[in-house]
């Protein structure tokens, strides 16, 4: 997939326009790390790449590479999305997320998912269960609860698509829940790589998973407020 | 003398003359030019030229002098050859000298169809259709270390013509055993010691019939016994685009332990015998066979060769009457395969 | 044109503007995403006048390229690990007979045991072939690397091989400045041959040469690569007038000039190293690096400048010799031989191992503090290690080793997380 600029780019770079990223102080080019878990035949890397697509149209520097191995449907796979505002240098693997992105909820007891994941990270899991539900109440403890969020993904894909493909409606939830990306810009990232029905079911999908976890993070913020 | 009556008018024909020279071949002095062989032409490319070190009675010398004069006759001189390592690359090309008069490559010893395909596409790719690719190797560089190459051009079916020059060994290395080695032959690594002396039976490839099951355009086998007929495979070769197989018989009397001045009427009881069957295949099919005008027995080819001394004793007579039995067995499974004692089919 | 894709496809779309005549390869993991990408270039027409060549193996990938070249096409294919050494025969024909074929190759492990990740082992094996070897960083890199050596290639009748991390590169998706058509044709013109098969002026080629004559013919190789040394950075300035930025040359420097402990490595291992580097700089450590970009030619000179006087040498690895140590430092060493640095080798990131910027900060903290010994191999289990040794030793039917590692590690399915 090559995603071309259209002549300058959209924002300039250091810029962070029209998202709201909390991941720090609004306008500096922080380094921001994102990993996704799903399993293979799932598109989490191509949700790594649509990330950093979004990024780069923000004008912004951002790299996507999955954890490597053979080709095999159903295997547990990791892929990862840095973004900054300055030239990334490193090719490592990122082992401290600022965002961990769960595609697939049945890896959540057999893999371990938060290893790096910081006491300011986000969480974003696709499921139609609670946190709770899904014996993950403790992770509250460790991350800010209005940064743990769930979205029934999977579900809103075969709504608006009609293809159980969770990835890029994530996207929409990300957006949403940390700011890294704009939702402009990952629709924007949709249609350079998808055509029709699926560029503009995906779009529709990441936006209504983008307006779920805004309300969700509002009642989260009400309810960490009200219990403080 | 005959005649034949036009408008009543009595015409005749003028009658001619054979020269018999020694062996069953025939003069050709008096043979329309267009019909003679292209050595006879003292326009004739020469593609290897003299000078090259070959040894005394080298069937590959003489057989791919006239393969590549056939073929540069054929193609008006627009051809290249690729050359596999072995005896053919080495006494053509000592150091600094060159036997060869048309653009040749050395490729190394397993990649002579490889590199072949590349010279064909890059010819192609520059619009030079009229330039064509001969690429040859000896037995070894073809049914052993060339094999994986060669099948993968023939899958291709890339516009190849690939010769393999059989002396049935692996010769310009001290006479070592290849895949094309017959069964009871003496080779340095299949000696003529134990019960079963010489290369053991039921092993071997047998390219040609490998070549056809690829399915490509054209397969033909040829000894040096019979150099028109080489010459006229060669040139039928060339009338095809794509991949095509010349599978040569070519004697060598160092390996073979046979004189120099045998290494015609060696060829020649090969294909006699039915030991080496002569054909033409066209899309995988057998289209034409060479068909054998007096069977000889296997016996009276094995009798000029030093690599099958075990078989027979100090008198000459056979010794080993079982394994020259299950030679004539393969001798005869082929005349039959092929139906070699039937009239010829063309 | 700046975009945001795959190494892979950054590399392809740059071969494809180089105008490749003939294209020959082999899939293996991780170059696969090149080749497909060219192929689907000729497939559509988008390439033209390119000959896309599906060989059976390797050994005939290289075997194409080779009498390609050779008719006067320009050639190029790809490989990585198992697959180089399949055709390290042929590599080795290439550079004898002088032909420009352009490879890429994508960094990965050699086994036993097999192994599909990225380190430099497969480069390693070549290093005496004749090719000219240019290591990129990243992928940007990459990407012009490959403009440049089909230009040097062709210049200097050598085949030039443009190694990127197999994985770390060729599958990592950011931003890369895509050269155009336009640009590469005013710096690439059309291949002119030195020598061709051609019927209207014949020559052979590939003759056996004797002891008499092959010093001499062996000595003319070296003697280009020679010529490599000075054309490689010259070539580099004429890129960087074409399309507008550095790219390639023999090495590169970030902070050598107070640098008390300067490291060195090849490819993209780099760009952490240099995070490393500002971090520790940030706490007022002297720490300079050295990429090596021309690992052959091995550019003595420069290296050996670039170090200047520092008192330690570190060279990060991603291979070794069994039983001896460091390949890269070898030649490093060679650089500084008259130097009062001393030398550390750091085999590092074997296999496709992580090399982290946290384990590199503490290598390099050891350096400064002279707590750094020959040879170190970074994050090496050394009690896994020796219980398989412990296991050899007390029965003589201890089996695979690789397997008694995997299961005393508890590793189920490898990759996993």
């Amino acid at each position: 997939m090559t995603v071309r600029a259209q002549g300058e780019h959209r924002v300039a770079a250091g810029e962070v326009d029209g998202s709201t990223t909390t991941a720090g102080p609004r306008g500096r080019p922080e380094l921001f790390q994102v990993r996704f878990h799903g399993r293979g035949g799932q598109g989490v890397v191509t949700a790594a790449e649509l990330l950093s697509v979004a990024a780069f149209l923000q004008g912004r520097f951002a790299q996507a590479f999955p954890s490597f191995g053979s080709e095999r449907a159903g295997a547990p796979v990791v892929a990862f999305c840095r973004i900054s505002g300055t030239e990334i240098r490193t090719h490592a693997p990122v082992d401290a997320p600022d965002a961990v992105v769960v595609q697939d909820a049945t890896l959540l007891h057999q893999v371990d998912l938060f290893n790096g994941l910081g006491p300011e990270g986000y969480l974003l899991v696709n499921t139609t269960h609670s946190l709770d539900d899904m014996g993950l109440g403790g992770l509250a403890d460790r991350l800010h609860r209005e940064r743990i969020v769930t979205v029934p993904a999977t579900d809103l894909a075969l709504e608006y698509l009609g293809r159980p493909v969770p990835n890029v409606v994530l996207l929409g939830g990300l957006a949403a829940l940390c700011g890294v990306v704009s939702l402009d810009s990952v629709v924007a990232a949709v249609h350079e790589r998808f055509a029709g029905a699926v560029a503009d079911g995906n779009a529709a999908a990441a936006t209504e998973a983008y307006r779920l976890v805004t309300a969700e993070a509002k009642t989260a913020n009400k309810e960490a407020v009200a219990h403080a | 003398m005959s005649k034949a009556e036009t408008d009543g008018a009595i015409t005749t024909t003028q009658p001619v003359k054979f020269y018999q020279v020694g062996s069953f071949a025939v003069g050709n002095r008096l043979v329309d030019p267009s019909l003679r062989t292209v050595q006879a032409d003292a326009a004739r490319t020469n593609a290897i030229t003299s000078g090259h070190r070959a040894c005394q009675g080298c069937g590959e010398a003489l057989g791919a002098r006239y393969v590549l004069d056939a073929a540069m006759r054929a193609t008006g001189g627009k051809l290249v050859a690729v050359n596999a390592t072995g005896c053919l690359e080495v006494f053509t090309t000592p150091y600094p000298e060159t036997s060869w008069q048309l653009p040749w490559l050395h490729s190394l010893f397993g990649n002579a169809a490889s590199v072949a395909t590349g010279v064909a596409a890059a010819l192609e790719v520059q619009g030079r259709n009229d330039v064509r690719v001969i690429a040859q190797a000896g037995d070894g560089g073809t049914v052993d270390i060339g094999f994986g190459c060669l099948s993968g051009m023939f899958e291709r079916n890339d516009d190849v013509l690939f010769v393999c020059y059989d002396n049935e060994a692996y010769m310009n290395t001290g006479v070592q055993r290849s895949g094309a080695t017959p069964p009871a032959a003496r080779t340095a690594t299949t000696e003529a010691v134990g019960r079963e002396p010489g290369n053991p039976f039921d092993q071997g490839k047998n390219l040609p019939r490998l070549a056809m099951a690829h399915g490509i355009r054209y397969v033909a086998t040829a000894t040096v016994a019979d150099l028109h007929d080489l010459e006229a495979k060669v040139e039928r070769a060339m009338d095809f685009r794509g991949a095509r197989y010349l599978h040569l018989l070519v004697p060598c009397p160092l390996g073979w332990s046979s004189a120099p001045a045998d290494t015609i009427r060696i060829a020649r009881l090969a294909k006699e015998s039915g030991l080496f069957p002569v054909f033409e295949a066209v899309d995988g099919e057998v289209t034409a066979a060479s068909g054998i005008r007096r069977l000889v027995p296997v016996e009276e080819y094995l009798r000029l060769q030093g690599r099958f001394r075990h078989l027979f004793d100090s008198s000459g007579a056979v010794a080993r009457t079982d394994i020259v039995a299950r030679l004539q067995k393969l001798a005869d499974a082929n005349v039959e395969r092929f139906g070699l004692l039937q009239p010829e089919v063309t | 044109m700046l975009s945001q894709l795959e190494g892979s496809r950054a590399v392809a779309g740059a071969v494809v503007c180089c105008r490749p005549q003939v294209v020959c390869a082999y899939p293996i993991t991780p170059q696969t995403h090149i080749v497909e990408a060219i192929g689907a270039s000729v497939k559509s027409r988008q390439l033209k006048h390119c000959r896309f060549i599906n060989v059976e193996s390797e050994f005939a990938a290289m075997s194409v390229a080779i009498g390609a070249s050779a008719t006067g096409a320009r050639a190029y294919t790809a490989t990585a690990s198992q697959g180089l050494l399949f055709m390290i025969e042929a590599v080795y024909n290439a550079a004898g007979l002088g032909l420009p074929v352009v490879m890429t190759l994508a960094n990965r492990a050699i086994g036993a045991p097999i192994n599909i990740w990225n380190d430099h082992s497969d480069a390693m094996a070549v290093r005496d072939s004749g090719w000219v070897m240019l290591f990129a960083e990243d992928n940007q890199t990459a990407t012009d690397l490959h403009v440049q050596a089909f230009r040097l290639a062709e210049e200097l009748s050598l085949p030039v091989m443009v190694c990127m991390d197999g994985y770390v590169l060729t599958h990592a998706t950011e931003r890369v400045d895509v050269p155009t058509q336009e640009q590469v044709d005013a710096f690439l013109p059309p291949y002119k041959p030195r020598q061709v098969l051609d019927p209207a002026d014949p020559v052979s080629i590939g003759a056996m040469v004797g002891p008499e004559a092959f010093t001499e013919v062996r000595y003319l190789a070296h003697a280009k690569q020679l010529q490599a040394l000075e054309r490689i950075g010259e070539v580099a300035g004429e890129f960087a007038e074409g399309f507008g930025r550095h790219s390639g040359g023999l090495v590169s420097t970030y902070h050598v000039e107070d640098a008390e402990v300067v490291i060195v490595a090849l490819g993209s291992v780099l760009g952490t190293i240099k995070d490393a580097t500002d971090e520790l700089r940030a706490n007022g450590a002297r720490v300079g690096v050295v990429g090596i970009t021309s690992f052959r030619p091995f550019p003595l000179d420069a290296l050996r400048e670039a170090i200047g006087d520092a008192r330690k040498v570190v060279v990060v690895e991603r291979a070794f010799s069994a039983g001896f140590g460091g390949v890269l430092s070898t030649d490093v060493g060679l650089a500084i031989s008259d130097a009062k640095a001393r030398l550390s080798t750091v085999v590092a990131g074997l296999g496709g191992r992580a090399v982290t910027e946290a384990g590199l900060i503490g290598v390099f903290e050891d350096a400064l503090g002279d707590r750094l010994e020959a040879l170190r191999f970074l994050d090496l289990d050394k009690d896994v290690v020796d219980r398989e040794l412990a296991r050899m030793a007390g029965t003589r039917r201890s089996g695979p080793s690789a397997e008694n590692v995997l299961r005393d590690l508890g590793t189920v399915a490898s990759g996993a997380l």
